[in-house]
């Protein structure tokens, strides 16, 4: 068993290099805050959606269990969205 | 646990047989849990849609980077634990511990961490009673810290039994329910991190 030739390797990669993004990136005064906040919460989602699959192994988990729990990120990210747009 | 396909289970092209890791109660607890932080996020956001400057005033005074180094921390943690699972799953009992211990060591990092992040809120004279922003921060980090001990308590046992051999290929049904509740530990922590240190005023 190789380490790096493990999946949950190549996705922890992505998962690091989307962490800095993120946090060293995109929170910065770079972009516009509406910019930024879709861009966090989006990467957030997809990241917690990569967790789910590979680290939790829900990418082989019967369709609805699968589903309902991919559900979740879309849902919490769309609804901090919703918020923070609706927010004065 | 069971390798085999359940009936009525759908299998992939590669007909490999779907299933859940551990035992489906522990799914029901996660979900469970998935859904009562869902509703935290939601009245968190609702509480800042009444006062976004109050909250955006008090998250600058939050340390990002830190934020940002205990997501990487919790993510290596659960990338550790992930390899544990693997080894099991081949056998590889005597590679096991060494990654159920990578979670056990990167989950007291986290734990250091948030504890000299509380310190230093508290020694600034910051609590949760000092506005409603702190309240939630206070709220939301320390259930979730919770878990984090839970978590690293469940992960040292599976270490020391690991270490006896106690696991292999055909008996992974306790370190797979421990693994699945600490990828949620850590999925939990990728959205309350940008939710109080990242959201930025419009």
């Amino acid at each position: 068993m190789s380490v790096l030739r493990e999946r949950v390797t190549v996705v922890w990669l992505g998962l690091i290099v989307a962490t800095c993004v993120t946090t060293w990136g995109l929170s910065k005064e770079l972009f516009s805050p509406s910019v930024a906040v879709i861009g966090i919460f989006t990467i957030a989602a997809v990241k917690v959606s990569y967790v789910m699959l590979d680290f939790m192994e829900l990418r082989h988990a019967p369709i609805p269990v699968r589903a309902a729990f991919q559900a979740w990120p879309v849902v919490v990210a769309a609804m901090i969205l919703g918020f923070w747009f609706a927010t004065p | 646990m069971s390798t085999l396909s359940r009936p009525g289970t759908v299998t992939t092209s590669r007909a490999v047989p779907r299933r859940l890791p551990g035992v489906d109660g522990v799914w029901v607890a996660i979900g469970a849990d998935a859904v009562i932080f869902a509703i935290l996020f939601g009245s968190f956001m609702q509480a800042r849609l009444h006062n976004p400057a109050v909250f955006e005033a008090s998250r600058h005074t939050l340390n990002s980077s830190l934020g940002g180094i205990d997501t990487l921390i919790l993510l290596t943690s659960s990338w550790s634990v992930a390899l544990g699972i693997q080894a099991l799953k081949r056998d590889l009992v005597d590679r096991a511990p060494r990654y159920l211990l990578g979670g056990v060591l990167t989950g007291l990092m986290f734990m250091v961490s948030k504890s000299i992040e509380y310190f230093e809120k508290f020694t600034q004279g910051i609590a949760p009673a000092t506005n409603d922003f702190y309240m939630w921060y206070f709220t939301l980090t320390g259930i979730h810290l919770l878990h984090v001990v839970f978590g690293t308590s469940l992960l040292s046992y599976l270490w020391i039994r690991s270490r006896r051999r106690a696991y292999s290929s055909l008996q992974r049904v306790v370190p797979e329910c421990v693994a699945s509740y600490w990828h949620l530990v850590d999925l939990l922590w990728v959205v309350i991190f940008p939710l109080l240190y990242l959201q930025k005023a419009a």
